[in-house]
């Protein structure tokens, strides 16, 4: 690792550069894809360099006013439906865990210790595991197809309120006796101290939960049976129709490039919290 | 305004048989505008005694007033006292002027009122280039003023200081303790400071609470604790190095510690079971041990600069004498003769520990 030898330097950054081109070309190919005609496309070998049909693709895909044989909702109102699920999804999740993490380590209650069991166990058995109870209880509250069947069921998160319980218990005792001694209530304290102390892991959470939010397919493929409801990852899937058709693989390719941009954007405009969030704590 | 009153208080955690009671019916009356440290060794419960004051612990039974109100019941924001804890506690991401002024805040003091307090308290302290500025951009000292100003800005009737300096440099630590000391002098609140350094007790403080094992050993003056101790205890945690205390059997030709028989001067308080305390600068050292003296055996010896302490055996027991270092010093394996003055000695009970008053001390008030 110290050692610093002319092959070795070569030999790491040939590694890394075959490590950047397996993940970077399929992305690449991707943009390159939906620049192009869906003839152009076809044609073998595949062109690779950007075309002119950039700006038309994007239109068509986002408006949904080219029809081929697939699905052709327009993506635009999908990208809302994923933006909103995602986001409540996320917030949701960190006021949850924010509040419940709080109660745990900072409230005397009966059975303390069974609740946070409770929670932690639920950590173990992903969505996938109880998703028929889940649809069950949905559909009977009537919210197939609604904001609040979307996003809700995705809320609670042990591994959230997890990381907070962590948090908090590094937080010094003192702290709290101090804000008790300047007459601060639970939640004043909560609100003054905890909350701030927390933004960066919350920053982190929220990258991550909003990537989370983003990607859910299983679930809102039950849960949505109209097309305005459904999220772009669905819409991808539904533009490409079987049997041998020829597809419009440039206005798929535009709706894939347009699903990553969002979580992407997420990813580097907080890069800097999020990193700060996963390595140290301000205290 | 801010007088202490502690009544038979006692702590125990946990219930039933087997409860821990660590606080065993302190009893103290701390007067308005005093200075009282409270000095034991680690686990004697000194911190939990003052955090039953501050209303952070509860009280297992007994009373405790502060301004001759009970306050067993209150919130610690109820008892008008103001902490300031060991690690500083500030709020790590408020600047140093938010830090002191969120108490108030809460209170819903007006805006102006904060800024004048705050102003005058950081003048005072000297803080004010550092008010717009996070505690983690402040060195020790530094916070542990903002620690301090949080406490003088909401103007209590008792500050509450859990072993503040612990945290500072030796040198950072003199110059606080003079600032503490200047700071009383100027608000005369009546201040409850906890430690463990027997230093910082006898410097800061007006009275003293010396504890040991959840009880109070002795309550009074830095001098009347260290020339008049009222425990073994007392006597071997005050003063550096510590007393010497000899166990050993007092009669009317001296007192016998193991095989050794001590001449005194004047004769023991009383005879039978006693422990005889001599402070090791109260004891003079004779080359040649004459049989009015008692004989050390020299075992070591250590240089500190303007004294120099002599280690031996005293009979069986461990002694200690400090000597200034200019004076001709034995060798290892001497042995010398010790001669310490009645005045000096002290008698301890060897069953209760208690200090038993040497006779020639009654017999010359009653002279005089």
């Amino acid at each position: 690792m110290i050692e610093r030898r002319p092959f070795l330097n070569v030999l790491s950054h040939g590694v890394l550069l075959i490590g950047v081109l397996v993940v970077a070309f399929p992305v690449y190919l991707t943009f390159v894809a939906s620049t192009h005609t869906a003839q152009e496309i076809l044609q073998a070998p595949m062109p690779l360099l950007p075309g002119n049909q950039l700006v038309h693709n994007y239109v068509a895909a986002l408006t949904g006013s080219e029809h081929g044989p697939g699905s052709a909702a327009p993506v635009g109102r999908m990208m809302w439906v994923s933006l909103v699920t995602a986001l409540v999804i996320s917030l949701g999740k960190i006021a949850i865990s924010l509040l419940s993490a709080f109660a745990i380590v900072y409230f005397r209650f009966p059975f303390k210790q069974l609740v946070f069991w409770m929670i932690f166990v639920t950590l173990m058995l992903p969505v996938e595991v109880r998703i028929f109870p889940t649809y069950q209880v949905v559909s009977d509250l009537g919210m197939l197809n609604t904001w609040s069947g979307l996003t809700v069921p995705l809320i609670a998160s042990a591994t959230a309120t997890f990381l907070f319980r962590q948090f908090f218990m590094t937080v010094p005792d003192e702290l709290v006796e101090a804000a008790r001694t300047d007459g601060a209530g639970p939640m004043r304290f909560f609100k003054d101290i905890l909350v701030p102390l927390s933004a960066t892991s919350i920053a982190a959470l929220f990258v991550i939960q909003f990537i989370y939010g983003w990607n859910q397919y299983l679930w809102p493929l039950l849960m949505a049976t109209q097309e305005n409801m459904y999220p772009v990852v669905i819409g991808i899937k539904r533009m490409i129709s079987g049997g041998d058709q020829a597809q419009q693989w440039n206005l798929v390719m535009a709706t894939a490039i347009l699903a990553m941009l969002p979580p992407a954007l997420v990813v580097v405009l907080m890069q800097r919290w999020f990193v700060k969030g996963l390595v140290d704590t301000e205290k | 305004m801010g007088a202490i009153s502690l009544r038979k208080v006692v702590k125990r955690y946990g219930i039933g048989p087997k409860a821990n009671q660590v606080i065993h019916g302190v009893d103290a009356e701390i007067a308005d505008g005093e200075f009282v440290v409270i000095v034991g060794p680690s686990g004697c419960g000194k911190s939990t005694l003052l955090r039953m004051v501050a209303g952070l612990e509860e009280i297992t039974s007994g009373e405790i007033a502060i301004a001759g109100r009970v306050v067993n019941d209150k919130e610690p924001s109820e008892r008008d006292i103001a902490m300031v804890f060991q690690n500083y506690a500030l709020y790590p991401h408020m600047t140093v002027f938010d830090n002191m002024a969120y108490g108030l805040k809460i209170a819903k003091v007006p805006m102006a009122e904060i800024r004048t307090r705050v102003d005058q308290a950081a003048k005072i302290l000297e803080l004010g280039p550092f008010l717009a500025r996070k505690p983690r951009e402040l060195s020790g000292g530094q916070r542990q003023r903002v620690a301090m100003g949080r406490a003088i800005v909401r103007k209590p009737a008792v500050f509450l200081f859990d072993e503040p300096l612990s945290n500072l440099d030796a040198k950072l630590r003199a110059q606080t303790r003079l600032e503490i000391q200047k700071l009383h002098g100027a608000l005369r609140t009546t201040s409850l400071f906890v430690t463990h350094d027997q230093v910082e007790a006898m410097t800061l403080a007006e009275r003293m609470i010396v504890m040991n094992a959840g009880r109070m050993e002795q309550i009074g003056t830095p001098d009347e604790v260290y020339h008049r101790p009222a425990t073994t205890f007392v006597a071997g945690f005050i003063g550096s190095p510590p007393m010497n205390l000899v166990r050993g059997r007092a009669s009317a030709s001296g007192f016998a510690a193991g095989e050794q028989l001590l001449p005194l001067e004047t004769p023991a308080p009383r005879e039978g079971e006693l422990v005889l305390g001599v402070r090791p600068e109260h004891v003079e050292i004779e080359t040649d041990a004459s049989p009015a003296t008692w004989p050390l055996r020299v075992q070591a010896l250590e240089m500190l600069g303007a004294e120099r302490l002599v280690y031996g055996l005293l009979g069986d027991a461990l002694f200690t004498a400090r000597l200034d270092a200019t004076l001709p010093h034995p060798k290892v394996g001497d042995i010398v003769g010790l001669r310490a003055a009645p005045s000096h000695l002290h008698w301890f009970d060897a069953a209760t520990s208690a200090r038993v008053e040497a006779a020639p001390r009654a017999a010359h008030a009653a002279a005089s």
